[in-house]
C-alpha cells in the first residue's frame, strides 16, 4: 500500500508586495534649466508638471524652455566648445567622461528609481537594464576619447561643434547616455531636450554632470516641449541634430534641415519583424517574442510588433505564448516582480487603444490574459491580435505599446518579401535552429539591427540605427563616434 | 512519437535568470520555505551507510525541529534497497514515505536481470518510490529503445511504487540531450523525473530543471498527464529552493506545488530552510549548533 504523504494543502503561492523603496531620494519641487553649468530660472517664467504614470500623481514641475532659453544655451555650449572643449587633448576629456559613469554607478540605485517613478517602465528593467547599460555608454565612450586616431586611421579628427540633441521618452536616461557620450568623447558641446513626460533622470543626469566639474557650458540641459525641440533644430549656430523619436517628428525635422549646412542623424520608429521558423528552439523563441513586443511596454522603436511564424508550428507558438502571458505581472512598476508597468502617458494610452479598436474592427482575433488592472494610472494588458493580414493597419503602423499582431507565413521567400514590405526597417529576429539560414536571412532583410535567436539586445560597442523610415546614422560603437566627427 | 524541440543554452540561461529576480518577501516566503521544507526527501546515498546512520535520519525526517511546533515533516528519505526494510520500520506510522534507489546506482553499469533483481528487493521490502538510473552509456551511444524498453521493464517490477528516473544530467552534458532523455523517461513510464544521482557535477542547474520542466510542461499540454520533477544534488539554500519554486510556479502553475509532484533531492537542505524560516519569525538568525546534523 502507498502511504498517504505528508502533504501541507497550498492552494496557491503568491508573491508578497515586494516594493522597491523610494526613501533614499530627494525630488525638488521645482526643475530649472541647466544651461552653463548653473541651474536658471526659463525666460517665461512658466514651469509644467510631470507626472508619476503609474499612479497619476504629480512628481515636480519642470521649466518650460523657450527659443531665447535655447539661444543662451546654445550661446553658452559655443563659448565652452570654443574656449575650452575643442582645445583640451581626448585624454583630458576621457578623465571627465569616466568621472560621470563613475558617479553614475554610484547613484544607480537613484537613478533607477525616478526613472521608473517618471516614465511608468519596472523597476527591474530600469535597475537590471537602463541605468547599467547607460553607465556603460559613458564606460565605453571615454575610452575611445583619446584614440580617435586610431578609431579612424587617415582621417583628419575634427569634432563638430554644437550637438542639438532631442531624446524620447521611452528610455529617457538611455537615450540621454546615448547622445552625450559619444558626442564629449569627439569633442563637441551639447544641448539636449530631454521628452516632455520624462525629463527627470536627464536633470538628475546634470546633476551629477555638474558635480563631475565638467567646464560650463560643455552640456546644458533645455527641458521643454516640441517647440523648445523645435527652437534647438531651427537655431542656426548648431552644427549637428541628433533626434530619436517619432518618425512624423523626423520628417519635419529633415525638413527644416533642408538648405543648411547642419548635419543630422534621426532614430525614427519601426514595425519590426520577429520570424519564427519551425526548427526554432520554440520556447526560447516564445521568451524571444514576449521580450520582444512587452519589453517596456512595447515603447521600444525596435519592439519585435510584427510576429511571423511559420504556418506547420503556428497554433503551438500561439498557445505557448498564450500561456506564458498568462504569467506576466502588471501593476506597480516600483514592485521588483512586475513584469509590465505602466503606459508612459495618458496620451500614449489613448493611442494604443486606438489601435487595439481599429483591430478589433478589422476582424483579427484578439487575446489578452485577465491581469488586475490598478485603479489608478495608465495601463494597457498584452495584446495579440492573431490571424493578422498584412494589409491590416495593426500590422503596418507603429502601435508603440504591448500589441503585437501574428502572422503566418510558409516559405522562406515569402517571410522575407513580408518582412520588408514596410517603409521602416529599424531591426528584425530570427529563430531557426539553423545558422546558414540566418545567414542568409540577414544578408537580405532590410533592417538596421538582426537578432538571431534573441531579441532586444543592446551592448555599447555595437552599432544602432534603421534603414528607410526608421532614419540614418547609426549610434553605438565606432560608427556613434563618426556621427559626431567632421 | 517524440518530438523533442531543439534547446538555446543562452536563451534558457535568461529565463533563468528571470526566475532569480523574482522578490520572494513575508508571507509568501514563508509559505514558500515551508513548502520547500515539505518537498524534501532526505537523502543518504553513501558506501558507508550503516543501519545506525539511517535510524537517525529517519528520526529527523519526522521530527525536523521539535522546539518549533507546526512545520511538516519531509516527503520521504531516499535510501540504498539494503536500508529500506529498516527505514520502513523506523518510520512506522508517519506519513514519510521511503525511497529506494536501484538498477544498479550510481553507475547503472550492471547487466538488466540484476537491475530487476535490485528494484524488486526494494519493491518487495517495501519501498514507495524507486529511483532508478538510465544507462547514460547507451543513451550517448544513440540506443535510445534500449534506454526506454530498460525503463520501461522496470516500471513493470515497481508495481504501486512510483517510478523515478534519474537522467545524470550531468554525463548527458547538453541540454538537447537532457530534453531527449526527459521525453525517453516519460514516454517510457516515469512517474518522476530527476535530475541526478548527486555523484557527479554538476548536478540539479536551474537550466536543467527548467529543461526538464519543460518537457513535463508539453507532454502535460498534449496527454493532461501529470509527472512529477525531482531536482537533486547541488540544492542546499533556502534561496536556490525558492529559486526552484517559482520556476515551477510560472512553468508548471500551482497545481505542481506540493510533494506530491515537486521534490528535492538534499540532505544540507533541510538544515538552511529550517533556520529561515526560524529567522523569519524571530527576525534573528540562531546558531546553527540548534539544529541537528543528521
Amino acid at each position: 500500500m502507498v502511504k498517504k504523504v505528508s502533504k501541507i494543502e497550498v492552494p496557491s503561492w503568491d508573491y508578497s508586495p515586494s516594493l522597491e523603496s523610494t526613501s533614499h531620494i530627494v525630488l525638488k519641487e521645482k526643475y530649472d534649466l541647466y544651461i552653463d553649468g548653473r541651474w536658471v530660472k526659463p525666460h517665461s517664467g512658466k514651469y509644467f508638471a510631470t507626472v508619476n504614470p503609474a499612479d497619476e500623481q504629480k512628481l515636480a514641475d519642470i521649466a518650460y524652455g523657450n527659443a531665447l532659453d535655447v539661444d543662451k544655451a546654445v550661446k553658452a555650449a559655443r563659448k565652452a566648445y570654443n574656449e575650452v572643449w575643442s582645445k583640451m587633448p581626448g585624454s583630458e576629456r576621457a578623465k571627465y567622461i569616466y568621472r560621470i559613469a563613475r558617479l553614475m554607478q554610484e547613484r544607480a540605485r537613484e537613478f533607477a528609481v525616478i526613472e521608473t517613478l517618471d516614465s511608468g517602465k519596472t523597476i527591474r528593467e530600469s535597475r537590471d537594464i537602463d541605468v547599467p547599460l547607460a553607465c556603460n555608454h559613458f564606460f565605453y565612450y571615454a575610452g575611445w576619447a583619446d584614440k580617435l586616431e586610431y578609431a579612424f586611421p587617415n582621417r583628419k579628427i575634427q569634432s563638430l561643434g554644437v550637438a542639438g540633441q532631442i531624446i524620447p521618452w521611452n528610455f529617457p536616461l538611455l537615450m540621454a547616455a546615448w547622445k552625450i557620450a559619444p558626442a564629449l568623447a569627439t569633442g563637441n558641446t551639447i544641448v539636449l531636450k530631454p521628452a516632455e513626460t520624462t525629463s527627470l533622470t536627464a536633470l538628475l543626469l546634470a546633476e551629477i554632470i555638474d558635480q563631475s566639474g565638467l567646464p560650463p557650458g560643455v552640456v546644458n540641459i533645455v527641458t521643454g516641449y516640441g517647440d523648445t525641440g523645435a527652437a534647438i533644430v531651427n537655431h542656426a549656430d548648431v552644427d549637428k541634430i541628433a533626434f530619436t523619436g517619432s518618425t512624423g517628428v523626423g520628417k519635419l525635422i529633415q525638413k527644416a534641415l533642408a538648405g543648411t549646412s547642419k548635419k543630422v542623424t534621426l532614430e525614427l520608429g519601426g514595425k519590426s519583424a520577429n520570424i519564427i521558423f519551425d526548427d526554432a528552439p520554440i520556447d526560447q523563441a516564445v521568451e524571444g517574442i514576449v521580450n520582444g513586443i512587452f519589453f517596456n511596454q512595447g515603447h521600444v522603436c525596435c519592439a519585435g510588433s510584427r510576429l511571423f511564424v511559420q504556418e506547420n508550428i503556428a497554433e503551438r507558438v500561439v498557445e505557448k505564448l498564450k500561456q506564458r502571458m498568462e504569467t506576466l505581472y502588471l501593476g506597480n512598476p516600483l514592485d521588483k516582480n512586475t513584469d509590465i508597468g505602466a503606459i508612459n502617458s495618458k496620451e500614449q494610452l489613448v493611442t494604443i487603444l486606438k489601435y487595439i479598436k481599429i483591430g478589433q474592427k478589422e476582424g483579427a482575433e484578439m487575446y489578452q490574459p485577465v491581469c488586475n488592472i490598478p485603479a489608478k494610472g495608465y495601463y494597457c494588458p498584452p495584446t495579440l491580435f492573431i490571424n493578422v493580414a498584412q494589409s491590416s493597419l495593426i500590422a503596418q503602423e507603429e502601435i508603440f505599446g504591448p500589441v503585437l499582431t501574428i502572422q503566418t507565413f510558409r516559405t522562406v521567400d515569402e517571410v522575407i518579401q513580408k518582412a520588408n514590405n514596410t517603409p521602416f526597417g529599424l531591426a528584425a529576429g530570427v529563430w531557426t535552429d539553423k545558422g546558414s539560414r540566418i545567414f542568409n536571412l540577414t544578408t537580405k532583410l532590410r533592417a538596421g539591427v538582426i537578432w538571431a535567436n534573441t531579441y532586444n539586445k543592446f551592448d555599447p560597442t555595437s552599432p544602432f540605427g534603421g534603414y528607410k523610415e526608421s532614419g540614418f546614422g547609426r549610434e553605438g560603437g565606432l560608427h556613434g563616434l563618426s556621427a559626431y566627427l567632421k | 512519437m517524440i518530438d523533442s524541440r531543439a534547446i538555446d543554452k543562452v536563451g534558457v540561461e535568461e529565463r533563468v535568470a528571470r526566475f532569480q529576480t523574482r522578490s520572494i518577501k513575508n508571507e509568501s516566503k514563508l509559505q514558500g520555505l515551508k513548502m520547500a521544507l515539505s518537498m524534501i526527501d532526505l537523502t543518504t546515498l553513501e558506501g558507508k551507510d550503516t543501519p545506525g546512520k539511517v535510524k537517525q535520519m529517519c528520526y529527523k525526517a519526522h521530527h525536523l525541529c521539535d522546539m518549533h511546533p507546526g512545520l511538516p515533516a519531509v516527503a520521504a528519505v531516499c535510501v540504498y534497497p539494503t536500508m529500506v526494510s529498516l527505514a520502513k520500520k523506523e518510520l512506522e506510522g508517519s506519513n514519510v514515505r521511503v525511497a529506494s534507489v536501484s538498477t544498479a546506482f550510481p553507475s547503472g553499469q550492471a547487466p538488466m536481470d540484476i537491475k530487476l533483481m535490485d528494484t524488486r528487493f526494494a519493491v518487495d521490502h517495501g519501498a514507495d518510490e524507486i529511483d532508478m538510473v538510465i544507462s547514460r552509456g547507451k543513451f550517448l551511444t544513440g540506443e535510445y529503445e534500449f534506454v526506454f524498453d530498460e525503463i520501461a521493464s522496470i516500471k513493470e517490477v515497481c508495481g504501486k511504487a512510483r517510478l523515478k528516473v534519474i537522467l545524470e544530467t550531468g554525463e548527458l552534458t547538453t541540454l538537447d540531450n537532457v530534453r531527449k532523455a526527459a521525453d525517453l523517461a516519460i514516454h517510457a513510464g516515469a512517474d518522476f523525473i530527476k535530475t541526478s544521482t548527486g555523484k557527479i557535477q554538476p548536478a540539479a542547474t536551474m537550466q536543467v530543471t527548467y529543461t526538464m520542466l519543460m518537457a513535463i510542461k508539453d507532454y502535460f499540454d498534449k496527454t493532461g498527464i501529470m509527472i512529477g520533477m525531482k531536482p537533486a544534488g547541488g540544492i542546499s539554500t533556502s534561496k536556490l529552493a525558492l529559486h526552484n519554486l517559482v520556476m515551477v510556479k510560472e512553468v508548471l502553475g500551482n497545481a505542481w506545488l506540493s510533494n506530491e509532484w515537486f521534490r528535492f533531492g538534499a540532505s544540507s537542505l533541510a538544515n538552511d530552510v529550517l533556520m529561515q524560516i526560524i529567522k523569519s519569525e524571530t527576525g534573528a538568525y540562531q546558531s546553527p549548533d540548534y539544529f541537528s546534523i543528521d
